[in-house]
């Protein structure tokens, strides 16, 4: 069921040559390989269908669609027949509307009219009732259908299917195949007997269906309906179009507002970045907003051993302002600091970061990218000028070959990675760089070429492999390197990566990758002729991260893979906002579009915007804030929107260090670990509570659309003004939109950016400016930021953290679909329902060594500390590699992860942590003791005073 | 880290640009604390340190 009011129009867009024709009389004009149905919309003549629709292409089944052209024989449907020029079209006629009856009331025989949910949903039952169809003459006809017998599938804890109700149209079946791509659906059986079937017609749940929605928005009667939808039991009086809260692909999203609750989140086929589709966490896991675990009201206490005591937002506010003030007179200036989250919008990430710098008066800001791409930065930055990725996403769709590394995109970013599915599928060819056999090396239609199977650790030694064989081979792309890039560098790289010490052969033997694979790959990659590449965490999160993203861009300028169309280096950015909050200035060392603090001149137009003094001296990163508050001399933290006590390796270690402040102050929306150790707790707000902007890994600036109030009374970007003015520096405004004003005047990379444009334009990509009025979806055409590209020699240098016999296993860590980051949202929802516990994935090989079996609890120990994980056997890792996820605090898996950090940027090397799996008998008492106990919060206290007293 | 630094810039076969790529580096990105303390450590001495770190530490403006 489609988005409210959203105008259907049949078949997908074509991109020829205009066409003219004759509708009902009518001239319309469209691009060659437009469909009739198509065209009939555009110029608001419907003709009625069923099986068409949109997002997928067309399939001529269900016989409604029917129309007549002058000078051709019978009734063509109109969704598989391309108008032609000087065509004429009638769409209504006597007998059009009497084979549309014919056939509607043959479908009404199986679905009566009244039996959806909500008619006036059903299109069936909506062109029925047009049709003047109440009841078939064939209603009550024996039919061996075995359908209509099913029970209804409530096994998926969102949408429902209702066999009853469905008109075998294949809608589904075509949306999980053609949008989604996955192919978890099917018809079963012929004739009367065909039914939709999920996997080897299993339960939706217990299918592969990855719940991402599609089919439901895709299917034309109650059959797939969303539970939230059947609940609301009316039609939504509201859709607001808004931006995913979730991961950095930044979905376009409807929400739709039924009685002042949000009763569905549709995808925006408008959306530039999601191009109409959603997963599951985007599409359905939107409840954790209006969860009962919201804290809504501002907390202070004087010691973290203290109970929490609730209190106005001006007591709070000013209670925070009096602890930093007394802090910095007792410690000095540089004795507090604050942490700007990649969850909220860039407006707010802007103000939290001017508050430390014009309010505090230090550079002690930081951000999480901190631990995830702050290397994309670096790398980027130095080799081609400027510190993002270079494509839009539907660049995929003109590759000829695409490189993954250290990424999983169907579990992290898998509405980009349906994308990515649909080239491959359409013949594009796949590299694969990871340790694991992740699910996009071989699945549905999609199978990789090369799956390059390195050990943790080896990325750089890897990149250097695949450039040696460019390099040695004769591959390079000599006239665009002569023409783009730096000549000195270039050599200089050139004699570096032709040295026999980075050969296929020589590198064999530290990756564990055979030497034929690197050179096939690599000859692979070269030959494009257009090639792209992406990227995540498995690149970022090591000691040798920035040179890793050094290296990636080297191979792209070599091989002339940058600045058009198809080719790239993109990284997936993990979270909604972390390109935004990089943006807007969050690292210690850079103002807003990354421009270093001891630039006088940008100093300058700062301190004239925010009339104050700023420091020119780069300010502490998140690791460097822990050192020194373990040193006794960082006191104060004003975190917004991160749980550091989870998500930062050594867990012990930050701990240690939140336990030594004097004044933590916490932002969030839920109690979390970093809470823990909090004096103040500001309620923050959810995406749904506020207006601003996200950014994605796109660049693509996307509004945020306040669809409900804020629970707590202030949207964060409100509490952190009155912070500021509680701490004596005004800050005044009374929209985001002005915040985006003042960033826009700053940030010459963002100069043509206002809400005006970005409603008539739906987002922009940054650089948007006088060079690039609408915006910028591919970078460096023409030539690099930086003006030539620069070349790095990137030597391996293998990690300090190596295996023994203490501690022979490589520990990596990833995401899973269905759950997020630390899990605080998806925790929250019903998306437990598929992944209800962090899992160490295990070789047979090691695990038989080791006496372990399937679901076994064991103790994973490495230098830094131990926990425990129920295990899961699976050689999707190679012998040697374990593999868990971090979503559940439970699973304490940065208790084992290490200080060990990328050198450039201090990015934690998350994916090298060598372990040690013993088969244990239960988990750790610690583990015993949380899931015994839920999160301290006032609210649960209260609960649980009043039944004590009942 | 400061060796780690050093590690990415040995890759330079000039020995000053290696110290001076150091140097940049530390001054870009280090704290003004943390690079007193670097300075110090250089100053009684360096233990630990490698040769281009150390070159690269000693080429460090003095902070006040």
């Amino acid at each position: 069921m489609h988005a409210k009011d959203y105008h259907d129009l049949g078949t997908p867009a074509a991109g020829g040559e205009s066409v003219t024709l004759q509708i009902d009389g009518a001239t319309v004009t469209v691009p060659a390989g437009t469909s009739i149905m198509r065209a009939a919309a555009l110029a608001d003549r419907d003709v009625p269908k069923l099986c068409a629709t949109d997002t997928l292409r067309h399939f001529g089944s269900c016989r409604v669609c029917l129309v007549e052209i002058e000078g051709r024989r019978g009734f063509p449907a109109s969704c598989t027949t391309e108008v032609a020029a000087g065509m004429k079209v009638r769409t209504q006629s006597e007998a059009l509307t009497n084979l549309r009856r014919g056939v509607l009331e043959l479908y009404v025989s199986e679905h009566p009219v009244g039996s959806c949910p909500d008619s006036s949903r059903c299109e069936l039952e909506h062109l029925a009732e047009e049709h003047g169809i109440g009841e078939s003459r064939f209603a009550g006809a024996k039919t061996a259908r075995s359908h209509t017998h099913k029970p209804v599938d409530h096994s998926n804890p969102y949408f429902r299917f209702d066999n009853d109700l469905c008109i075998v149209c294949s809608r589904c079946v075509r949306a999980c195949e053609e949008t989604q791509g996955t192919y978890a659906l099917t018809i079963q059986g012929r004739g009367l007997d065909s039914s939709v079937a999920a996997s080897q017609d299993q339960p939706f749940l217990e299918s592969e269906c990855v719940s991402c929605g599609a089919c439901v928005e895709a299917c034309p009667t109650g059959a797939l309906m969303e539970k939230s939808v059947i609940a609301a039991a009316a039609l939504p009086q509201q859709a607001v179009a808004t931006t995913c809260a979730y991961c950095g692909v930044g979905c376009s999203l409807i929400a739709e507002v039924t009685d002042g609750a949000v009763s569905r989140m549709v995808p925006n086929r408008n959306g530039r970045a999601n191009q109409g589709h959603a997963c599951v966490k985007g599409r359905f896991a939107y409840g954790y907003a209006t969860h009962q675990d919201r804290v809504t009201k501002p907390l202070i206490r004087k010691s973290i051993t203290d109970e929490w005591r609730e209190v106005s937002w001006d007591e709070a506010i000013g209670y925070a302002a009096s602890e930093f003030k007394r802090i910095q007179a007792r410690y000095g200036r540089d004795s507090i600091g604050g942490i700007t989250s990649s969850r909220c919008t860039n407006e707010e990430t802007f103000l939290v970061q001017k508050l430390v710098r014009a309010a505090f008066g230090t550079n002690n800001v930081d951000t999480c990218a901190r631990v995830c791409h702050s290397p994309t930065g670096y790398g980027l930055k130095h080799t081609l000028g400027e510190s993002a990725g270079t494509q839009e996403f539907v660049s995929v769709q003109h590759a000829d070959v695409i490189m993954v590394i250290g990424a999983s995109p169907t579990e992290a970013h898998p509405v980009f990675a349906s994308q990515m599915k649909r080239r491959l599928r359409n013949g594009a060819r796949l590299i694969v760089v990871d340790p694991r056999a992740i699910p996009l090396v071989k699945s549905a239609h999609v199978e990789a070429d090369f799956h390059l199977r390195l050990l943790p650790g080896t990325n750089v030694a890897i990149i250097n492999a695949l450039a040696h064989v460019v390099v040695t081979e004769g591959l390079v792309k000599e006239d665009y390197v002569a023409a783009r890039c730096e000549k000195d560098s270039f050599e200089k790289w050139k004699k570096f990566v032709a040295d026999p010490v980075n050969s296929p052969e020589a590198v064999e033997a530290i990756s564990g990758v055979k030497a034929e694979v690197i050179r096939g790959a690599a000859r692979l990659y070269a030959s494009g002729p257009n090639s792209a590449i992406y990227y995540g965490l498995g690149v970022t999160e090591h000691s040798q991260g920035s040179t890793m993203v050094m290296g990636i861009a080297n191979l792209a300028m070599a091989t002339g893979n940058l600045g058009r169309e198809g080719v790239g280096v993109s990284p997936l950015r993990g979270q909604n906002n972390v390109q935004g909050s990089c943006d807007m200035g969050s690292f210690p060392h850079e103002f807003a579009g990354y421009r270093h603090v001891s630039d006088d001149a940008t100093r300058a137009l700062f301190e004239s915007m925010w009339k104050v003094h700023l420091q020119n001296e780069p300010g502490l990163r998140i690791p460097n804030m822990f050192e020194a508050a373990l040193d006794g001399s960082f006191k104060g933290m004003y975190i917004q929107g991160e749980d550091l006590a989870q998500s930062d390796p050594n867990t012990s270690h930050v701990t240690a260090a939140l336990s030594s402040l004097e004044c933590l102050v916490i932002q969030d929306i839920f109690h979390n670990e970093t809470a823990k150790f909090a004096h103040v707790f500001l309620p923050g707000s959810s995406f749904l509570e506020k207006d601003g902007t996200f950014t994605n890994a796109e660049r693509r600036i996307s509004r945020v659309r306040k669809v409900i109030e804020p629970l707590a009374g202030l949207a964060d970007w409100e509490v952190t003004v009155r912070l500021s003015n509680a701490l004596g520096y005004p800050m005044n405004y009374s929209h985001p939109a002005e915040i985006m004003a003042e960033i826009a005047a700053l940030t010459p990379t963002f100069t043509g950016v206002t809400y005006e444009k970005i409603d008539q334009l739906g987002s922009i990509q940054w650089p948007c400016n006088d060079k690039a009025p609408v915006g910028t979806p591919t970078m460096h055409v023409g030539q690099f930021v930086r003006g030539k590209g620069k070349f790095y020699v990137t030597a391996y240098v293998p990690t300090s953290e190596r295996t023994s016999s203490k501690y022979p296993l490589l520990l990596t860590t990833g995401r899973i679909l269905s759950q997020y980051n630390v899990g605080a949202q998806t925790r929250r929802t019903s998306n437990v329902a598929w992944h209800s516990e962090d899992r160490l994935e295990i070789h047979p090989h090691d695990a038989e060594a080791r006496g372990i079996d399937h679901g076994d609890w064991v103790g994973v120990t490495s230098r830094a500390g131990d926990t425990v994980l129920r295990v899961e056997i699976t050689d999707r890792v190679a012998p040697g590699v374990v593999y868990t996820t971090f979503h559940f605090p439970e699973s304490g898996a940065n208790l084992i992860t290490t200080e060990n950090s990328d050198w450039a940027t201090n990015c934690p090397e998350y994916k090298v942590t060598a372990v040690q799996v013993v088969k244990v008998a239960q988990p750790a008492a610690w583990q015993m003791r949380r899931q015994a106990a839920l999160p301290a919060s006032p609210r649960k206290r209260r609960r649980e005073e009043t039944t004590i007293g009942d | 880290m400061a060796n780690d630094i050093a590690a990415f810039f040995d890759g330079e076969s000039d020995k000053a640009l290696a110290a001076e790529g150091v140097r940049f580096h530390i001054s870009r990105f280090w704290e003004p604390r943390m690079r007193r303390e670097i300075i110090a450590h250089v100053q009684k001495g360096g233990a630990g340190l490698s040769a281009t770190a150390r070159s690269g530490i000693e080429k460090l403006a003095p902070v006040a």
